[in-house]
């Protein structure tokens, strides 16, 4: 009995291994849109990261540990390269539309 | 079924090597599918390894000792919840254990990442299956946990008393989660560098992994803390043991790289030493698990020597030459995109404090390693001790715990004059408070480092507890939320700033109760009979009376005997407390004929620590009741010769049944007498101050990052998202 419930479970997780592994050769390729490409999502995550800066860039404002001046120059400074990277988005999408549906 | 195991392990070996050609391959050549396959394997290495171990755990369970592993560790006389926990007691068990975790967080990670890093992902993913590989392997051909015995032993050896212990059923998870976590940090930086892309987006991916690696290492460090203060009868909480050190090393240098990635984050710079952080933190993980498992050294945490030494070995000697290669070869893409703009900056605050954590990793490296080093130079093996590591990691970790005060308050790029006036004037001013304080009214001054230490905490304290308070009236100027609220919302708008300055406070808080309880702790060992007191510090504790029990137990579950004592404790001639140490008396198996009643306590001897904790001091006992050795097993027993008349007095053509009934009886009378007539016992008794301090500094470490690693509120993120893209849009128009 317990011989056969091991039979039964190897098989078993024989099985779903080849059924998992095959799964990509068996599945149509969905198309690629821009939004999912690597350099896209890089693109993003400097965006978000650019974004956090400037929080921080102000938080650190709010807290007393930037005077007036060296705030409104780093906050510059930071939107500017924020505009540069949505420039950056701007240009990758262009460059790459979305196919239409 | 454990057939089905072994061939499950060999099934889950097939996988990784199927897995990392398919990912290389697809990687190679440009083909989505292969790749997908490649990732899939492993989730079927989560899969396949889940099953092993269920298969193993319902052998524990069920007591089925025909598994070597089971009749190695444990017994029908081990309790349901350490029979379970005690797999990863041995080394076949916790192997499995460690490569099921890596696969449980490897399917996490590539879940998060399967439309994300697609260039880097079949890199990462063939490392991963990599390491699976590597430990299935030691599972299928060296130690395998399935190994079996026929005919099955009737009983199992046993789990160690010592394991025995609520702590010890987690410690081993948590330990083994931080140490695969590394893994996947690790994974990712070989493929970011193997593909030349080392940007934010896999910054963002390999921190929070990291992130996860620090919080569950630094939660299975402390556990094992406490399981040796609480369980090991010496007093302490941490004895520079090698498998201690081995732990520690990796969490000092992802340490470092939480920190050092900010900057790179920010400013494109320290890229070539977050990815030899980052590289070297999981090579330490491994060289860890190593050290627990090959018997190089000596320690009390190690599984003792084994075969598997060399594969480790060899598995190290690869993690370290290609991650030298890799970082050697790519030191064009990890060039820095700026430079420091001022010393007087967090930038600079943040790398002196990398100089300052891998200084420290490197000495106890060292120290660790000295024996083997030794060896090596002279042909003689020599240990250093804890004194020597004192020496080097005290004035290290003073510099840790002010640097942890001064990032906080310091602002990023560069700081002024005018405003480190207005930052540190109230840090330096707590901190000269309690300088004062220490020669006036807190009794530390006989000890500089430790006025030193705590004028640093007095200043960590003080600079995080300001940053709260502004950021808190900062949001309350700016929203109409009520003050709990807008604390709450504060911290969630920005977890990772504010779960940082938590994790320092319990830096601060846990630096404090260790220099507090090393430097100012009163020890005493001595013998004390009943009725004699002694001095331990500020205290006077009284032996008032022996204790015994003996505990009928035909399961064993537990001790057999236990001899203990009760001690006044009282100050000043008023009453503080009691204490009542014992020690636990387990049996010997098998049940030796003719020495039936020695045979019932000549087990493991475990102390059972009397202790009373609070906030301001502990106060800690153990007992060794005395007797002499008896020479058969060596074992230490107290009432020696009671216990030999009373074996001689068990007739040997007595029904085995009848002997246990009758040594059991007699065992009581024993104890009986010993109550009343006890002979003097030796003790070890301790008042130190300030070590629930650790622990509560520990839990709000944990907090801290926690708090990090939960990630923002989406809508959140959104809402936040379009009002910067907004104002973004707004200069642009205005350009």
């Amino acid at each position: 009995m317990t011989a056969l419930l091991a039979a039964l479970l190897i098989g078993a997780l024989v099985a779903f291994v080849l059924w998992a592994l095959s799964g990509p050769f068996r599945a149509r390729a969905a198309a690629a849109r821009p939004g999912d490409s690597d350099a896209r999502r890089a693109l993003e995550s400097a965006k978000e990261s650019k974004y956090a800066e400037i929080r921080d860039n102000e938080t650190d404002y709010r807290t007393g540990k930037l005077s007036d001046v060296d705030y409104r120059e780093l906050d510059r400074q930071l939107r500017a390269e924020a505009v540069e990277i949505l420039r950056a988005i701007d240009e990758f999408d262009a460059a790459n539309p979305a196919p239409s549906d | 079924m454990a057939f089905a195991g072994r061939l499950a392990l060999v099934l889950a070996l097939v996988v990784c090597v199927y897995g990392i050609a398919a990912a290389l391959y697809g990687a190679r050549r440009g083909r989505r599918d292969w790749v997908d396959s490649g990732r899939r394997s492993i989730y079927c290495l989560a899969a396949i390894l889940t099953v092993a171990m269920a298969i193993l755990e319902v052998a524990f369970i069920r007591n089925d000792f025909s598994y070597n592993t089971v009749a190695n560790t444990s017994s029908t006389t081990t309790p349901l919840l350490y029979r379970a926990a005690a797999m990863w007691s041995s080394q076949e068990g916790s192997l499995l254990l460690w490569v099921w975790l890596l696969s449980i967080w490897a399917s996490v990670a590539t879940v998060i990442t399967r439309n994300r890093l697609r260039d880097i992902v079949p890199y990462a993913s063939s490392v991963l299956l990599g390491f699976g590989a590597f430990f299935t392997t030691l599972l299928v051909f060296f130690d395998s946990p399935f190994a079996q015995t026929h005919p099955a032993p009737v009983q199992g050896a046993g789990l160690d008393p010592l394991l025995r212990n609520p702590s010890m059923l987690i410690h081993p998870p948590m330990l083994y989660s931080g140490y695969t976590f590394f893994t996947i940090p690790f994974a990712f930086a070989v493929g970011a560098l193997v593909v030349r892309r080392v940007d934010a987006d896999w910054i963002r991916v390999t921190r929070r992994f990291a992130l996860a690696s620090w919080l569950f290492l630094g939660i299975g460090i402390l556990l094992g803390a406490r399981w040796s203060y609480y369980e090991l009868g010496w007093g302490g909480y941490w004895g520079w043991d090698p498998v201690e050190n081995a732990a520690l090393m990796p969490w000092l240098i992802s340490t470092a790289f939480l920190h050092s990635v900010m900057i790179q984050e920010k400013r494109g710079m320290l890229k070539i030493w977050n990815a030899s952080l980052v590289l070297g933190a999981s090579t330490l993980a491994i060289v860890g698990t190593f050290l627990v498992r090959s018997g190089v050294l000596n320690s009390i945490h190690a599984f003792g020597a084994s075969t598997l030494g060399i594969p480790f070995v060899a598995l190290i000697a690869a993690m370290t030459g290609g991650s030298i290669y890799l970082v050697v070869s790519r030191r064009d893409v990890l060039r820095s995109e700026h430079t420091l703009d001022s010393l007087f900056s967090r930038e600079a605050a943040f790398l002196l404090n990398n100089v300052v954590l891998v200084g420290l990793c490197f000495v106890i490296f060292w120290g660790t390693f000295f024996p083997l080093i030794s060896k090596a130079v002279t042909g003689t093996s020599a240990a250093v001790g804890p004194p020597w590591f004192d020496r080097y990691t005290v004035p290290l970790a003073l510099i840790l715990v002010l640097l942890s005060g001064v990032g906080p308050a310091i602002a990023w790029r560069r700081a002024t004059l005018a405003n480190a006036r207005r930052n540190f004037l109230l840090p330096l001013g707590a901190a000269a408070a309690m300088a004062v304080a220490a020669y006036t009214v807190v009794p530390i001054s006989s000890s500089i480092g430790v006025v030193l230490l705590f004028c640093a905490a007095a200043f960590v304290f003080a600079s995080v507890g300001q940053e709260f308070w502004r950021g808190w009236r900062a949001r309350r100027a700016t929203s109409r939320d009520s003050p709990p609220l807008a604390f709450l919302s504060m911290v969630r708008r920005n977890r990772r700033r504010y779960g940082g300055y938590i994790v320092h406070l319990g830096i601060a808080v846990l630096f404090i109760g260790v220099a507090a309880s090393a430097t100012f702790q009163h020890e005493q060992t001595l013998s004390l009979q009943v009725g004699q007191s002694t001095k331990v510090g500020a205290y006077t504790m009284k032996y008032v009376r022996a204790t015994g029990s003996v505990v009928t137990d035909p399961n064993h579950t537990g001790a057999t005997m236990t001899l203990g004592a009760v001690l006044r404790v009282t100050r000043g001639g008023h009453y503080v407390g009691t204490l009542r140490p014992s020690a636990g008396y387990f049996p010997s198996s098998p049940i030796v004929p003719g020495l039936v009643v020695a045979s019932l306590i000549s087990g493991d001897a475990v102390d059972q620590i009397g202790l009373q904790s609070s906030w301001r001091r502990d106060l800690w006992a153990a007992i060794k009741p005395l007797g002499t050795t008896l020479p058969a097993n060596g074992t230490q027993l107290p009432e020696e010769q009671l216990i030999s008349k009373a074996d001689a007095l068990i007739p040997a053509n007595e029904p085995g049944a009848d002997q246990l009934s009758l040594a059991y009886y007699l065992l009581r009378a024993i104890v009986t007498h010993y109550r009343n007539f006890p002979p003097p016992a030796s003790f070890t008794l301790i008042a130190s101050p300030l070590v629930m301090w650790i622990w509560i500094g520990g839990l709000i470490v944990l907090l801290g990052g926690l708090t990090a690693i939960w990630p923002a509120p989406s809508a959140l993120r959104s809402r936040v998202r379009a009002r910067y893209l907004a104002r973004v849009a707004q200069e642009l128009g205005r350009a």
